[in-house]
């Protein structure tokens, strides 16, 4: 069944041609010389005043880096990108770490204002019910220019700072946990992030404690011609539970930017994360022209028993996504979710999934995808669900279906299931008519139609997920929520 | 990128010699055998980190090359046909090869069924026969490393040619009965004829304790209006690394239907290459995979919708004890144009033991906005609940555990329409559970 109109044109209101956030910010910049050797890995280091074993770290990952090629499997296709000509490291000057508000360039805040982030803490108070507050980390190219609530997060013993921060004051606790989920070596784009990495989130939740308020991060690239390579590293020590959002947008510009972040979590006993992100990176324009490069490692690891970690990203922006959030099921009981709503538009080039790996006993494991192709758009789900020999009883379901709307665009599954355990049980659906028989009955038994009681079942179990985001992000998810499953391709 | 291919396995240098050795003795035309080796030797033999061998490392699977077999004697040919078992009834027009050769005193040519004409393959290789220019229909294959291999090394095979609704089914029957190992390397080119329609039904044999390596073709080309069943039987030698393609280019508003067993070999590869070239068709292809031991059984799948208005449904079904490894990787293509497409695509895989793998990637590439598509794919062990059920009224758990295992078979087995052909793969599988007690 084709799409219908609703649909059609709730994805047009998100068309790359609509781009909101295109505008540029006109500060004084700072910038690392172009290119990319050891002195300008060292010129970061010095910028962030780190210690020693963090240069060292990074130069490691220098070395291993220039040994390692550039993945090609994925279904993407781009110019190949001379990593020397931009820059690694761009902040606004006389600014090495921002006391208070007053002391950033105003410039920066009326950006901040313009996209509709709030930075004054008071603002929040005066606006909002205290219950949806949310603290936020402003990441401004490759300096984190304020992070509110941060001493309210304290006397709940949380730490939320930006991590160039967090080496300096919490050296043990980063240097702990950093590179453990993802490791220097564990592929190209993160080997790169692990040697040039400027900014991003460090949260560290203690253990019993459930994080007062909600944490976000909101990436911003401005300058030209540069990366931006944030890392974020997140640890739900036991028994806490941490929401952590995410999103992102770019100046509109004919250049293709790149953007490699690595983000790793860490969920010991009893411990929840959710991890949210809405990707809004600048596009390109509808001939494909500028964009964001989105080649982005996120891994979670659940480390140790019934800990949970649930991803849900909604894509909508990028030139090209490469993005895979996973989760590592270690802890016996443990549990990985993952809900996705991928829309690609224009020239747009999306692959992406999760990959599910069961190590521990009764892990079990969840995937929702969803991709939406128009335009000139190619839209892939590729995902890895595996059970190892000890994982019994594991347990995953996954659920993907895409949509086209025109034949100028493709959607692709390239599903991978792996199991060497017989006590677990793996289903893979590309469609949506296995929905649970009683729910649908119910439905229908009160008069609603197969596929309106499919749609409702569905959107309703989607929409569960999406309540959990706060208001601001909320509001763009919500627009392709509404979009209806009809035409659904598998 | 750096290459690095120009290492060599011994297994491939092997290859390198053996072609060199045989490419002046080998029938027809020389120069189309080495382009399709040049091809082949470019990229070596697949590995895992060629992604449509990930899960079947060919590199690490074939540690050496059997020599590959002569023509046998006519007495050796007679004898080694005498030890075939026998499967679907006897009514079938029997085509039987030994160690890779069309046994041609078994035909009587002047008796053929109305509508059947067979020419052997060896000759009209050396004679350049006018169907020749037929062979190769479906790129999916020409790119593919074992076809290659096939196309380098093909000693003999038959055509065969279809005309009008042939009722008598055509048994093509290879029996490897040599007690050392040998490699072969067979060529079968089915022209199915606007109209046509025929059973086909494809048996494989072989010594055991042998580490045979068979490589066999099917080429099937079925016009308009066409209506093929094709049932094909693996029970090769516990030793046998066999790797088979089936290559398909179907009409319009045709029918196919086809079916592989595999109950046999130590390692094997299937390989469907389906190009559904006319509007209307429909194709049913289906996969049974029985497998214990240290057995490796993968199937492999690519339908392309290259007309509108296509159905494809495709069942796998895989049973693993012991230590073995199943593999399935199937996917389903709908270029821009293939409106009206509707494509299903099932893999179920049952582990019966602890110590199974079972690999599964079922993909889809879509390029149409008003199509079906779908794919599924399950992996688990037997469902307690059933189980208790039957053994509440009274079964063993073996017999349970056996009845519920024949019914998940089954459901892909049905399809078969010739009931001969039915019957005799039910009872390979009853045979294969038998054993497992």
């Amino acid at each position: 069944m084709p799409a219908v109109q609703e649909t059609i044109d709730q994805v047009r209101l998100i068309d790359v041609d609509q781009y909101k956030y295109g505008f540029e910010t006109d500060v004084e910049m700072e910038k690392a010389p172009k290119g990319l050797s050891e002195d300008v890995i060292r010129f970061i280091s010095a910028k962030k005043g780190e210690p020693e074993w963090m240069l060292e770290w990074r130069l490691g990952a220098y070395k291993r880096w220039l040994t390692l090629k550039e993945p090609n499997w994925a279904r993407v296709s781009y110019d190949k990108i001379d990593y020397n000509d931009m820059y690694y490291y761009a902040g606004p000057k006389n600014f090495p770490s921002p006391k208070s508000l007053d002391e950033v360039d105003p410039e920066i805040l009326k950006t901040y204002e313009k996209l509709g982030i709030p930075l004054r803490e008071q603002e929040i108070l005066a606006g909002v019910e205290p219950k949806n507050r949310v603290a936020v980390d402003a990441v401004f190219d490759s300096v984190s220019v304020a992070t509110t609530f941060k001493a309210e997060l304290a006397k709940a013993g949380v730490i939320f700072m930006p991590i160039s921060e967090a080496i300096r004051e919490y050296p043990d606790l980063v240097r702990q946990y950093l590179g453990t989920v993802v490791p220097v070596t564990d592929n190209f784009f993160a080997t790169l992030n692990s040697a040039v990495f400027t900014d991003g989130s460090f949260v560290y939740i203690p253990p019993g404690v459930r994080c007062p308020m909600e944490l976000s991060t909101y990436f911003r690239i401005n300058e030209k011609n540069t990366g931006q390579f944030e890392r974020t590293l997140i640890i739900a020590d036991k028994g806490s539970y941490v929401s952590y959002l995410e999103g992102c947008t770019a100046p509109m510009r004919d250049e293709n930017q790149l953007h490699a972040a690595v983000v790793e979590l860490i969920a010991l006993d009893d411990a929840e994360i959710k991890y949210s992100t809405v990707q809004n990176w600048y596009p390109g324009d509808s001939e494909g022209r500028g964009g964001i490069y989105n080649f982005v490692t996120k891994r979670g690891d659940c480390r140790g028993k019934n800990s949970i970690i649930t991803w849900t990203q909604v894509e909508t922006g990028s030139a090209i996504t490469w993005k895979y959030p996973s989760c590592i099921l270690r802890g016996d009981g443990s549990r990985g979710e993952f809900y996705s709503i991928a829309v690609s538009n224009g020239m747009q080039q999306v692959d992406s999934g999760t990959k599910m790996l069961h190590l521990g006993k009764n892990t079990t494991s969840r995937i929702i995808s969803k991709g939406i192709a128009a335009g000139r758009s190619e839209n892939t789900y590729r995902g890895l669900v595996s059970a190892h020999r000890k994982a019994s009883n594991a347990r995953n379901f996954t659920n993907c279906d895409s949509l086209l709307i025109g034949n100028q665009c493709g959607a692709h599954t390239v599903p991978y299931i792996e199991s060497k355990n017989a006590t677990a049980v793996f289903e893979h659906e590309a469609t949506t008519s296995k929905i649970s028989e009683d729910q649908l009955f119910y439905c229908q038994q009160r008069g609603l139609s197969a596929e309106e009681a499919t749609a409702l079942i569905v959107n309703g179990f989607v929409k569960d997920v999406l309540q959990h985001l706060p208001m601001e992000f909320a509001v763009e998810a919500q627009k392709l929520i509404s979009i209806s499953l009809e035409g659904s391709v598998g | 990128m750096a290459q690095l291919t120009l290492m060599r396995t011994p297994t491939e240098t092997a290859l390198v010699q053996a072609f060199d050795a045989a490419k002046a003795t080998l029938p027809g035309d020389v120069e189309s055998r080495a382009k399709a080796f040049e091809i082949f030797n470019r990229n070596g033999l697949p590995h895992r980190r060629v992604e449509e061998f990930k899960y079947t490392d060919l590199r690490a699977l074939m540690r050496e090359i059997a020599p590959f077999a002569v023509k046998p004697s006519a007495s050796d040919a007679a004898a080694a046909l005498a030890k075939t078992t026998a499967f679907a009834g006897t009514e079938a027009l029997d085509v039987p090869f030994v160690n890779g050769h069309f046994v041609r005193d078994a035909v009587k040519f002047d008796a053929l069924p109305e509508g059947v004409e067979i020419v052997p393959l060896a000759e009209a290789l050396a004679s350049g026969h006018e169907w020749l220019a037929r062979l190769s229909p479906v790129a999916w294959a020409k790119d593919n490393p074992v076809y290659q291999l096939n196309s380098s090394f093909m000693a003999d095979g038959v055509m065969l040619r279809i005309v009008g609704a042939v009722e008598t089914p055509i048994h093509l029957r290879f029996m490897t009965g040599s007690e050392t190992a040998v490699a072969t390397a067979t060529r079968i080119l089915i022209l199915v004829e606007d109209g046509a329609s025929v059973t086909l039904l494809e048996s494989h044999e072989g010594t055991n304790g042998a580490a045979h390596q068979p490589n066999d073709v099917v080429e099937l080309i079925a016009g308009d209006r066409t209506n093929v069943h094709h049932v094909r039987l693996n029970r090769e030698g516990d030793q046998t690394l066999a790797l088979s393609t089936l290559a398909l280019k179907l009409g319009g508003d045709a029918y196919f239907n086809s079916i592989n067993v595999v109950a046999g070999s130590s390692i094997s590869r299937h390989q469907v290459f389906a190009m559904l070239n006319g509007e209307n068709s429909k194709a049913q292809i289906n996969g049974v995979s029985m497998i214990k031991g240290g057995q490796h059984a993968d199937s492999t799948l690519i339908v392309e919708h290259a007309a509108p208005h296509c159905e494809s449904r495709e069942l796998f079904k895989t049973v693993i004890d012991g230590e073995a490894t199943g593999v399935f990787q199937g996917k389903i293509i709908v270029p821009h144009h293939a409106q009206k497409t509707d494509g299903r695509m099932m893999s179920a895989a049952l582990l019966l033991s602890e110590g199974g793998t079972m690999n599964n990637k079922p993909e889809l590439e879509i390029f149409a906005d008003d199509v079906q598509c779908a794919h599924g794919a399950t992996c688990g062990q037997l469902d307690d609940d059933l189980l208790f059920y039957l053994m509440a009224r009274g079964l063993p758990r073996m017999e349970a555990e056996r009845l519920l295992v024949q019914a998940f078979l089954g459901e892909a087995i049905e399809f078969v329409d010739n009931e001969a052909a039915r019957d005799g793969l039910i009872a390979i599988a009853e045979d294969w559970l038998k054993a497992r007690v």
